[in-house]
């Protein structure tokens, strides 16, 4: 009955979204730009921010006279955190509101929903979150971090600088957290780390009840070697966890954990005195000290009239494909889809770590990687960071069936998964 | 006579004023080096801080607790090292190693001094090795502790002289272990580790499991049969403590269930109502605890261990109060057709989500645990959290209430006659529909309540509730409808279930598994657990 129930609630959630953004209808002299983040539902509680950070580079680069001489407007859609809304709401976006690009989506499966709806309509979509990797698709950028951005660097801090010999991949049971704990386990078996000494676990969304899996890792962790664990839970799921592992004891010095889904926002609404040791891998931490940052959280609390709001590394995600955009329609002197795409590349801007990102012909970005521990404050200090850029690898090395797969969506390969071994395009993915 | 006496004072002030050079000296000695603490590396600071350990000087303890804590300042003007206390928008700096008060200083002057779980770990075991002769018991006693957990060769001279001295028993128990322990890693003859072998044997649990495994890599041949006897021991009594621990988890996550689902025992079990609301008056009460907690923080800071017991009351008031705007508002004119329930009430779980979106922001709050409730005690060998059984009890203790309630007092004999005979007690002159709106607000603040309680250990976010609605049903279906026991029963049979399946089937699996087990309940008992007999059933 509650399936039912939930069906009709999704329906109702439906109509009323559908209902609420009409009416941004304006003049055709200004360049549209759709956001489509979910303002309700579980997913809420992290796309609502990228949301509002959209809203304020909009209003910012407005104050700054447009974009080709016309201002911007956005254009703001609910999905609900619903996947198939997800592909209803984009199209509306492209093909009734004509917006030039969009920005949005935040898990892979809400991605995979939209993917056919812009490559029919031929439209450009950001993606800000961290991935899995293994797609490459011409009309998607994906500004966050590939596995290689994130889970490889940290895992290799953790060998070198903790000398860590065994390791627990926890994760939330989808896509994100078993691709990625596969090539995990691929890239430490591949380092000399015998399969006894790697325990996997995953947990449904959501999973609130940690005492068993907690005590699992205790025990797991008294072989007698440096235990570690790699954390690819997801959303929700974190605080209790967290909390568990506070309450059990488990000291950051003992048996650390290195997050990839958990930031600044997630932190809030934590006590993180137990914590404090506790890592997490990312390309931006709010910590990071260079004038751009500090200038973009005084603009962020500023917009948000809140002092006690903090930015995280999917805002920067938006940051720079924002601005990359920007300099690629500047480029193509027009917004029309084809000129922005082969614009794309190669185009660079300024990040918020006190560098440079550049789109790669991959559709995917270069980026340092930080490793931060978390502070009493709910902050991250950065304890060691890439000596350089790292682009980001859409087909990972570390897996048997993508391993030979390029990308390059330059003319003339123009190709999301090239098999250097058969010299062809089209396998995986395609 | 005099001049041999002048000459004696004087030789006596050269000797003083030597000491109190070399005591001048090493006193520099200490701070130079503390000042190197501030611009160094992570592996410089790690060199330093053993060579700071192996001075053996105590005044350095303070300035490496500051470190390990994140309070130890460097001041960018002069290279100077401080602990510092917040005090405003400024800090107040404290010498390093007198303790002195320095008076203030702008924040932007100041640079911390960076620490990572390494140096935190040395730091750990420099403390450890400092405090062993501290005069305060209980110092000792965690230096001890501290060397337990990671002992090292180096720690091992130290050790046997603080055994030597040591007078206080239960130290010293932690000490012998502890010396086991490091000989264990030390190179000592074998005989000696042989011994510590049996000591740490002896004292049990996961750490020494973890330290003889450590051990038995680079054991010598005659002493490996010994490790892995002793290995094998531990082994036996943990896989024993094991299967109590998951019985334990098992009451625990028993205990979650019953809070969630008691108030829907009332609403859907005594009064029929599929009431799809029921989760978000779960998380009305988290919230409510959110906004005391608040509110404590800022007026009466004083007040926050008792903040919980501030919430319940002011819980079940205000989700009792949505439940009977809700009853008189909008489900007393749905009895009978339980599909509108179930739709109107599901409308009512969406705009309760969405208005608490809308008011608090989609993020998680921050409920802080009061200090009852943090942290962990051993019972044998089992790690018994703190905030686990303090849940235990309160949903016995709301359980037993509500029973009361039901069984003993007149308003509860009045909602029993309601639901089991609506024109019988109407025409005895009882007011249905009072008894009614009174019973559906009883089971939402009861459902608050345990909202107040749930938010010690979940999210408090808009979605909290919608974590609980299903497994909520689930136990009130499976434990019998319409009969508390049931409930408490139901709870307590799936809690463990689950918690016996999970460490052999996964965290995934285990719950598809009591599904499964549940749905075949169900089929072959369609009543649940305890059903109800007699006529009231047809009613």
């Amino acid at each position: 009955m509650s399936i039912k129930a939930r069906a009709t609630g999704a329906l109702l959630a439906a109509i009323l979204s559908t209902t609420a953004f009409h009416g941004a209808f304006a003049a055709d002299d200004t360049i549209k730009v759709g956001i489509l983040h979910s303002l309700s539902g579980t997913m809420a509680i992290s796309e609502t921010t990228l949301k509002d950070a959209m809203l304020m580079l909009i209003e910012e680069q407005n104050k700054k006279g447009g974009l080709l001489g016309k201002q911007l407007e956005a254009v703001v859609v609910d999905p609900a955190s619903d996947w198939p809304l997800f592909a209803e709401k984009a199209r509306e976006l492209v093909s009734v509101n004509k917006v030039s690009a969009v920005f949005g989506c935040w898990t892979s499966v809400s991605r995979k929903s939209v993917l056919p709806v812009f490559e029919e309509l031929n439209s450009i979509l950001f993606y800000p979150v961290q991935y899995e990797g293994e797609e490459s698709q011409r009309n998607v950028f994906y500004t966050g971090a590939a596995p290689n951005q994130q889970a490889i660097p940290a895992v290799d801090y953790l060998m070198e600088n903790e000398s860590v010999e065994r390791w627990v991949l926890a994760g939330t049971d989808y896509v994100y957290p078993r691709t990625t704990n596969k090539i995990l386990e691929a890239y430490l078996i591949s380092k000399g780390v015998k399969p006894e000494d790697i325990m996997i676990n995953y947990t449904p969304f959501g999973h609130s009840d940690w005492q068993t899996i907690v005590s699992d890792i205790k025990k797991f962790g008294s072989a007698g070697k440096k235990t570690a664990v790699v954390s690819t839970i997801n959303g929700d799921a974190n605080v209790p966890f967290y909390k568990e592992l506070g309450n059990q004891g488990v000291k950051a010095e003992d048996i650390p954990v290195v997050a990839f889904s958990v930031g600044e926002e997630e932190l809030a609404g934590l006590d993180t005195g137990p914590l404090v040791g506790h890592l997490a891998a990312w390309n931006y931490f709010q910590s990071v000290d260079n004038p751009a940052n500090a200038e973009f959280i005084k603009t962020w609390k500023a917009f948000t009239k809140n002092d006690k709001r903090v930015t995280n590394d999917p805002m920067e995600a938006h940051y720079i494909g924002f601005n990359m955009w920007l300099k690629a329609v500047e480029k193509a002197g027009t917004t029309d889809t084809d000129a922005v795409l082969d614009a794309m590349i190669g185009v660079s801007v300024p990040n918020l770590s006190g560098g440079y990102s550049t789109m790669m012909p991959n559709h995917h970005i270069t980026k340092p990687v930080l490793i931060g521990e978390i502070q009493a404050d709910g902050q991250f200090e950065t304890v060691w960071e890439t000596p350089g850029l790292v682009v980001g690898d859409e087909w990972s090395d570390f897996l048997a069936d993508s391993k030979d797969l390029i990308a390059d969506w330059r003319a003339p390969m123009s190709c999301g998964n090239f098999n250097v071994a058969t010299g062809k395009c089209g396998g995986k993915g395609s | 006579m005099h001049t041999r006496l002048i000459h004696r004072f004087l030789q006596c002030l050269l000797v003083a004023l030597c000491l109190m050079a070399t005591d001048l000296r090493a006193a520099d000695d200490l701070r130079s080096m503390v000042n190197a603490l501030g611009g160094g590396s992570f592996q410089q600071n790690q060199k330093q801080i053993e060579a700071l350990a192996k001075t053996g000087d105590p005044k350095i303890v303070p300035a490496l607790e500051a470190l390990a804590e994140g309070d130890l300042y460097l001041r960018k003007a002069d290279g100077i090292v401080f602990i510092v206390r917040p005090a405003g928008a400024n800090f107040r700096l404290i010498d390093a190693l007198t303790g002195d008060d320095l008076g203030e200083e702008a924040k932007a002057g100041l640079e911390k001094v960076k620490v990572n779980n390494g140096l935190r770990r040395t730091i750990r075991g420099a403390l450890g090795g400092l405090t062993l002769m501290s005069p305060d018991v209980n110092v000792r006693l965690q230096a001890a502790g501290t060397i337990l957990r990671t002992p090292t060769a180096d720690a091992l001279d130290g050790l046997e002289i603080a055994l030597a001295a040591e007078t206080d028993g239960a130290v010293k128990a932690v000490l012998e272990k502890a010396r086991a322990a490091a000989i264990l890693v030390s190179d000592r003859p074998v005989e000696e580790k042989k011994a510590a072998v049996a000591t740490v044997v002896q004292t049990g649990g996961r750490d020494s499991l973890s330290l003889l495994s450590g051990a038995l890599a680079s054991a010598d041949e005659s002493l490996r049969p010994d490790i892995e006897a002793g290995i094998r021991q531990i082994e036996d009594q943990l896989s024993l403590w094991a299967g109590a621990q998951n019985i334990w988890y098992g009451l625990s996550l028993g205990s979650v269930l019953l809070l969630a689902a008691i108030g829907l025992a009332i609403t859907f079990g005594v009064m029929g109502i599929i009431n799809m609301a029921h989760g978000e008056m779960v998380m009305l009460g988290a919230y409510t605890t959110f906004v005391v907690q608040a509110y404590i923080r800022a007026a009466w800071p004083g007040l926050f261990e008792w903040s919980l017991a501030i919430a319940l009351p002011l819980a079940f008031l205000v989700t009792g109060a949505v439940g009977l705007v809700m009853e008189r508002g909008i489900i007393r004119f749905l009895y009978g057709r339980p599909l509108e329930t179930l739709l109107a009430t599901w409308g009512v779980s969406l705009i309760l989500q969405q208005a608490v979106r809308s008011i608090f922001g989609p993020t998680n709050q921050e409920v802080a645990n009061p200090s009852w409730m943090s942290g962990a005690f051993e019972l044998g060998g089992l790690t018994v959290t703190w905030n686990r059984m303090w849940i235990i009890v309160f949903s016995l203790a709301v359980f037993a209430f509500l029973l009361f309630l039901l069984k003993k007092t007149p308003m509860g004999l009045q909602m029993r006659a309601v639901t089991q005979n609506r024109r019988m007690a109407s025409s005895m002159g009882i007011r249905t529909p009072w008894v009614d709106a009174l019973t559906f607000a009883l089971g939402s603040g009861i459902a608050g309540i345990a909202g107040v309680a749930l938010s010690q250990i979940d999210n408090v976010s808009p979605n909290l509730g919608q974590g609980y609605i299903i497994d909520s049903f689930m136990v009130v279906v499976f434990g019998g409808v319409g009969n508390l026991w049931g409930t408490l029963v139901g709870a307590f049979t799936l809690g463990i279930l689950n918690k016996v399946l999970e460490p052999y089937a996964g965290a995934v699996l285990g719950k598809i598994l009591v599904l499964v087990l549940i749905i075949l309940f169900i089929q072959k008992r369609p009543r649940g657990l305890f059903a109800l007999k007699g006529r009231a059933v047809e009613a």
